[in-house]
């Protein structure tokens, strides 16, 4: 039987360190909705999410209603449209992307994720339209979230793609300027993109997947804070033992969650993504935990030692807590949706460059960063680029979604409301990559990817 | 099945007796109580045995929650298996 303390310890951990389900998110298969009249096929993929979305909303709220524990999002992720769309005559997707973001209104879901193409090796001509559609599909469009894979450790980076994108978030910046480039917020790049995330803005419901599962992503950097505060000087073995057993706790909660949705919608279960993703909320925060750890800001020496130690602990305590963990992950370093993190650049703690070297040892990438709306196309290529070749080395995931805001520069601040937070402009390296952009190619698969 | 009972806020007379009328009308036995009183403050775990309930999970824990507000305390229903989840490898 369950003691007291038991049940107070899950109590404190969700009323007063944020413990929650972040995300209940559906991968809808819509490949045999292909036709090649581009209406036929909208009506097509409206009917299966709407069909297989119907009860989403309702049995994650009856969850949390039973179990106590929040569940603040029901998202919907689908195969990447420029696949599933591959068949249609059409030279623009954006009316895909309106047709799925009235599927996400119509079930009730905040997101939508799967307008996405995999260009990490070359372009199909559906690719190509999706990508040009991108700027318009996220201007016209509330709940849609699109990335494109860029790049993999098994092929190498697609530099035409990588320089193509850079332009791709400068319009869409401009398409969505009224609203602080919130597009750009909803576009994510990857290299080695995985097939099962169910976190936004990056999430697709992959080629290698069944028609439907339900994948459930749960957070709780609170909880992880919380716990080592109360270590107080204690050494490092004692900081991983505990990051682990507070990982293997929350993530039984994901597992439970999981199971339970997965039953009620009668939907196979996929997979439990443990990342400790931060809200603007106080308490809430990756880099508050780096400063229970011991630093003053994020940002200070010795972050990147702090975020591996994060990041490679919350995985040892996920694995052993489900048998399905997958997706992403560790640990999130997102600017805008981290109040400690936007504390870190006020301060002038934390640069791009210290970010950057972040991203070597946390889950994903350079995320949601707000930089000067005059940076050029290059630079945002050339900064993605970067970060394309730390995930092909380390055979890792890692990501951009930065936010070149329009009429904004170092100084101002962006809001971009509810999760998506606030930011603070940071400061981009002046000089020229031009020419480096402008070559054009591949970059070829490095030596570790010839492991057959 | 079992769920876990919370209650919480300022002490009065009558907290249990009104969660128990609540609880047995829809035919909920409690399995076991502990409670504690700091500083004018009431504090209660219920275990509760909800396998004969005819009263749907979502509406009970909705009911509780309406009942707290009445009585002026805060109480929370949860499904046990979260605190097994967690606790229990």
């Amino acid at each position: 039987m369950i003691t007291v303390s038991e049940a107070r310890q899950t109590n404190e951990m969700i009323e007063e360190a944020n413990l929650d389900v972040r995300t209940i998110t559906m991968g809808i298969n819509i490949l045999d909705c292909a036709d090649s009249s581009e209406k036929v096929f909208c009506e097509k993929i409206y009917d299966r999410i709407t069909g297989m979305a119907k009860n989403l909303v309702k049995v994650g709220d009856d969850i949390a209603r039973e179990f106590g524990v929040p569940v603040v999002n029901k998202r919907i992720s689908v195969t990447p449209v420029a696949i599933a769309a591959a068949a249609c005559k059409s030279d623009n997707y954006a009316a895909v992307a309106q047709t799925l973001d009235r599927a996400a209104k119509e079930v009730g879901v905040n997101f939508i994720g799967g307008f996405t193409a995999l260009v990490h090796k070359g372009m199909t001509l559906s690719d190509s339209i999706l990508i040009d559609s991108v700027p318009e599909a996220l201007s016209v469009t509330d709940r849609v979230c699109s990335s494109v894979n860029l790049a993999s450790t098994r092929s190498g980076i697609n530099m035409d793609a990588v320089a193509r994108m850079g332009s791709v978030i400068k319009k869409t910046a401009h398409s969505t300027q009224d609203k602080g480039s919130v597009g750009c917020a909803k576009l994510v790049v990857f290299c080695n993109a995985v097939e099962d995330n169910p976190f936004m803005a990056g999430a697709f419901h992959g080629v290698g997947e069944r028609d439907c599962a339900i994948n459930v992503g749960i957070s709780g950097p609170g909880v992880v804070k919380r716990a080592l505060e109360k270590l107080g000087d204690a050494d490092f073995e004692t900081i991983c033992e505990t990051v682990k057993k507070t990982a293997f706790k929350i993530t039984r909660v994901g597992q439970l969650v999981a199971k339970e949705a997965s039953a009620r919608l009668g939907v196979p279960f996929g997979i439990i993504d443990l990342s400790l993703a931060p809200t603007p909320a106080i308490g809430d925060s990756v880099a508050e935990i780096l400063q229970a750890m011991g630093l003053e800001h994020a940002g200070a020496p010795g972050t990147t030692a702090a975020i591996a130690i994060l990041n490679d602990n919350v995985k040892k305590g996920g694995i052993m807590a489900s048998s399905c963990v997958g997706g992403l992950s560790g640990a999130f370093i997102p600017v805008s949706e981290d109040h400690g993190m936007i504390e870190a650049v006020e301060a002038g703690a934390l640069s791009l460059e210290k970010l950057e070297a972040m991203t070597c040892v946390c889950s994903v990438g350079l995320d949601m960063i707000a930089i000067p709306g005059d940076t050029p196309a290059e630079t945002i290529s050339g900064i993605i680029a970067d970060e394309m070749a730390i995930g092909m080395i380390n055979n890792k995931t890692t990501a951009v979604r930065v936010i070149p805001v329009c009429g904004k520069a170092v100084g101002d601040t962006v809001t971009f409301g509810g999760l998506l937070g606030y930011a603070p402009i940071m400061p981009v390296n002046r000089f020229s990559c031009k020419d480096f952009i402008k070559r054009g190619g591949r970059i070829p698969a490095p030596v570790h990817s010839f492991r057959n | 099945m079992k769920a876990i009972v919370t209650v919480l806020g300022k002490d009065k007379v009558g907290i249990i007796a009104k969660v128990c009328v609540y609880l047995a009308e829809r035919n909920v036995n409690v399995l076991e109580i502990s409670q504690t009183i700091l500083e004018g403050y009431f504090n209660m775990i219920m275990i509760i045995d909800i396998t004969r309930t005819t009263c749907p999970l979502t509406e009970l824990a909705d009911g509780l929650e309406k009942l707290g507000e009445q009585i002026g305390v805060v109480i929370k229903f949860q499904r046990e298996e979260i605190f097994e989840s967690m606790h229990r490898i």
